[in-house]
């Protein structure tokens, strides 16, 4: 039995410990946003938080979660609203076909944790390792230092 | 059974806007066709296609929305945003009312391929016209209710409200019959007072992607749910020898364990059971693989000795006026095969009904066809297969997205009244998508005493550019690993000339003596496909780095040779605008820096776009670093402004990673780019700030955008290398050790 904090909310889970962290969490759990983009850690659509680490939950298996705390993109959401990066996504249309987002934002998130006030270069060093095809890049930059603004 | 929950689905539907899964509609049932008037009047866009105006917007008074049911499918380009845009102003209601059903092959009409910066042109007119109209019939039956006359009635917002002070609505009008017919293409469409077009309205699918609700078909999750994966042959050609599938049969999950020649599949309980057995069922196989690849180094080479199919004359313009040539210029380009490399490997879910439907949730962009495909791969008749159209990641073009929706059906049907999802690995979606050709292309030009073209020469050498599934079960990827394989159909190069491995070749340029000849090879060592802007890309690189050679070689400024050559106002005012935006006439050299402008107008006929940007080229390294980009757009009327600026600027940016790094690695037996270590693609970091000039066009037909600025981009980074080295590059990709190269013939 793993038992771990999924977006606020004890999660028990009686699969076998070693079963993809990122299949568990999209498949049995319903946690919407992560997703599978390499099985490899090289591109970082799987990303989610981790006690509030940024995890690539493709190469973690369900065990290292257990007695974490694990947010996934919904898990940012205030009361139903978007949260402040999420509304900067928005604010900013920051994505074009949006399979690489759910990643960014967290990717994003746990920078913003450490260091609240980023400069444009820190912000995309922070999100070299997420990889976007469909070129929104600037756009999503924008977005990151638009919420480090306060919205 | 679409993986949402209810409530879920209730707060989608709230928080979209209306923008709806294309199974939350009922099937009705199929819309009859209204026999043709003896010579019917020709209808703006794909009305011409399907002329019922029902076939498009229905008024729905039960939840008082208008549905919207459009044959182009959202690939991130904001289609649908558009369309909705377009029918929100031309009906006067709130574009919250705009319900979209999209690609669902027993719902919307069938408007082909949603590629090829068509959906605007063809899509959207047809949608403003129908929408146009639409209001129309609904006026003159207010009209009768009300007994006024239908020009003394406003709408807003459905809300129809007479001269009198009169009112009644769009809900409360018999619409459907009304609707029941064809349209006359008579109706004027508002000449002004838009609401939508022409305003960036917040995409419809975006808020529900950033708030991380399921919205890709890698995230159904139906009741019942199985999972699938192939294990695919060695390589390209390879046959399967020997497979222990009795053993696989037996782990732990497996459900079923399909072998149909040398197409391998397996279905599993979970996902990693799926996997674990897919991994040990590929490490039982023994393969015959024969050496069918012509190496990365060889592609060039092979290129220039493969048989010709067809030699197409794409133009041929003999030079009618006098003219002493002065000298003549020549050069060689080469573009390398390369791939679309979406961020989410293809995916579908298919379900066997056990009324003998199949049922099939895909990302292609071609519901109809591929349907029709995959009837003839499973011998199915045609009306026992309907696809629905779901979002995948970014495509950019024909990759696997039909092939996985034929792998699931393959499988799905092993196990009636079960849907299975599968979902490709990294690795099989690298080696295996059909990649943009690689090509060869020559030119040569005679200039007159002061430099200006005389005769342009343009000859190119290509594999071809669309092997779509078009119907033909044989382009499908698992047909020909099948036990009885299905032939893949000679691919041709489709449509008018300057269309496919051709498009783009012809030059804009008001050349006096113009000739583009086409060498099209049919044999295909290397799977390829539609990428993104077909041959635009590589016949645009080679035109416009040719025009900066001819203006570096006379002494010309690279801006004013372009526009010496050039009539088309629209594109010197697009040329002048990147120029002027860029600050091109008080540039100032620093050292290792330079920069370079580069022109197009995508195929011709669809939207303008110029880039020029600026360089640092490290001589030590070889590593090229773009500092700033400009881009400049006319897209015709422009209906999201917004919209235009993300895809010129996403292409600009995709453009940049194929010409500086891309280019699929293979030997003589195997595919060796296989993820994103052995294929690298652009990061954050060396991602440059890019500034998007609009140049609206009110009132001119919308043009489309999605693949305008990939051709300029790569040309003015080449341009802007040699403006920075002094050494021309001519075969792409740009890669520093290419460059170091390139520089050191410059030393020696
Ligand atoms: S899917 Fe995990 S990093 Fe790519
Ligand atoms: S928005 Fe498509 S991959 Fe980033």
């Amino acid at each position: 039995m793993t038992r771990f904090t999924l977006n606020g909310r004890a999660v028990q889970v009686d699969l076998p410990a070693s079963e993809p962290l990122l299949q568990v969490l999209a498949n049995d759990l319903g946690a919407d946003g992560p997703k599978y983009g390499c099985g490899k850690a090289q591109c970082g659509s799987c990303t989610v938080l981790m006690d509030g680490n940024p995890v690539r939950s493709c190469v973690l298996p369900l065990s290292a979660a257990d007695g974490r705390t694990v947010t996934t993109l919904a898990g940012l959401t205030e009361g139903g609203r978007p949260g402040r990066l999420q509304q900067a996504f928005i604010d900013e249309q920051a994505a074009q076909c949006g399979y690489c987002t759910s990643g960014i934002i967290l990717q994003a998130q746990a920078l913003l944790q450490r260091n609240p006030k980023p400069s444009d270069a820190q912000v995309r060093s922070a999100l070299d390792g997420n990889l976007c095809r469909c070129g929104a890049h600037n756009r999503i930059v924008r977005a990151v230092l638009r919420a480090a603004r306060g919205g | 059974m679409d993986g949402l929950e209810r409530s879920d689905r209730r707060r989608f539907l709230r928080q979209t806007g209306g923008f709806t899964l294309a199974f939350a509609i009922p099937l009705e049932a199929g819309l009859a066709q209204v026999p043709a008037t003896a010579s019917p009047p020709r209808l703006p866009g794909n009305l011409q296609r399907h002329r019922r105006l029902d076939a498009w917007i229905r008024v729905q008074p039960a939840d008082r929305s208008i549905l919207l049911m459009v044959g182009k499918v959202e690939l991130g380009q904001g289609i649908l945003t558009a369309v909705a845009q377009v029918c929100a102003d031309e009906l006067d209601v709130n574009l919250e009312r705009v319900r979209i059903v999209s690609g669902d092959t027993a719902l919307v009409p069938n408007e082909g391929t949603t590629a090829g910066s068509f959906s605007m042109p063809d899509c959207a007119t047809a949608v403003r016209h129908a929408a146009a109209e639409v209001r129309a019939a609904l006026l003159e039956l207010a009209a009768t209710r009300l007994g006024v006359p239908a020009t003394s009635l406003r709408v807003e917002d459905a809300a129809i409200v007479a001269a009198s002070g009169a009112r009644t609505s769009y809900w409360d009008l018999p619409a459907g019959e009304e609707l029941r017919r064809e349209a006359t293409g008579k109706v004027a469409l508002k000449a002004s007072g838009h609401r939508y077009i022409g305003t960036s309205v917040p995409r419809v699918d975006l808020t529900p992607k950033i708030l991380g609700q399921s919205m890709f078909v890698q995230e159904l999750r139906p009741e019942g749910l199985l999972f699938g994966r192939v294990v695919r042959p060695s390589t390209y050609r390879a046959r399967l020898l020997s497979a222990d599938t009795a053993a696989v049969e037996r782990m732990p999950g497996v459900v079923k364990v399909v072998r149909d020649g040398s197409f391998l599949g397996v279905i599993a309980q979970r996902e990693s059971q799926a996997n674990a057995a897919a991994d040990a069922l590929a490490k039982s196989c023994r393969w015959d693989t024969p050496a069918v690849l012509p190496r990365t180094d060889g592609v060039e080479a092979w290129l220039r000795s493969a048989p010709i199919a067809r030699d197409i004359p794409t133009r041929r313009q003999p030079r009618t006026t006098p003219g002493e040539v002065a000298r003549t210029v020549e050069a060689t380009y080469f573009r390398p095969y390369q791939m679309h490399a979406s961020i989410g490997t293809s995916a579908a879910v298919a379900t066997m009904g056990t009324d003998g439907t199949l049922v099939v949730q895909t990302h292609s962009q071609s519901v109809f066809e591929t349907a029709t495909a995959i009837a003839g791969l499973l011998g199915l008749p045609r009306e026992r297969v309907r696809l629905q159209h779901v979002q995948g990641a970014g495509c950019y073009g024909h990759n696997l997205a039909d092939d996985a929706a034929a792998d699931a059906a393959l499988l799905a049907v092993q196990v009636p009244g079960r849907p299975v999802r599968l979902q490709y690995t990294r690795e099989q979606e690298h080696r295996w998508e059909p990649y943009g050709s690689a090509m060869l292309i020559r030119t040569r030009a005679a200039l007159d005493a002061k430099g200006s073209v005389l005769d342009w020469d343009f000859e190119l050498w290509s594999t071809p550019h669309t092997t779509r599934p078009g119907n033909q079960a044989g382009n499908l990827l698992p047909a020909g690993h099948l036990a009885k394989p299905i032939p893949q159909p000679v691919p041709v190069n489709n449509g008018p000339p300057n269309y496919a491995a051709d498009r783009n070749a012809i030059a804009l340029y008001d050349f006096p003596g113009q000739n583009v000849l086409t060498h099209f090879i049919t044999e295909m060592p290397v799977r390829v496909s539609s990428h993104r802007g077909l041959g635009a890309y590589g016949n645009v690189f080679a035109i416009e780095s040719f025009m900066d050679e001819l203006a570096r070689a006379t002494g010309a400024d690279p801006v004013e040779y372009r526009l010496r050559h050039l009539k088309d106002e629209r594109a010197r005012d697009a040329i002048r605008a990147a120029a002027e935006r860029f600050g091109w006439s008080s540039w100032k050299r620093a050292s290792g820096r330079g920069r370079g402008i580069a022109f197009a107008r995508y195929k011709n006929t669809a939207g303008y776009c110029a880039v020029a940007l600026e360089v640092e080229v490290d001589a030590r390294s070889g590593s090229i670093r773009v500092l700033r980009a400009v881009a400049s757009a006319d897209s015709g009327h422009i209906v999201s402004p917004d919209g235009v600026s993300n895809q010129i600027e996403g292409g600009l940016v995709q453009s940049l990673s194929w010409t500086l790094k891309e280019e699929v690695q293979m030997d003589d037996t195997r595919i060796l780019s296989e993820d994103w270590a052995s294929y690298p693609i652009l990061t954050f970091s060396e991602v440059p700030p890019v500034d998007v000039v609009l140049i609206n066009r009110p009132g001119a037909p919308f043009l489309g955008t999605g693949e305008a600025s990939q051709g300029p981009t790569g040309a003015a980074l080449a341009n802007a290398v040699f403006d920075a080295t002094g050494v021309r590059f001519r075969r792409l990709p740009l890669t520093p050790s290419r460059v170091l190269q390139g520089l050191k013939t410059r030393q020696g």
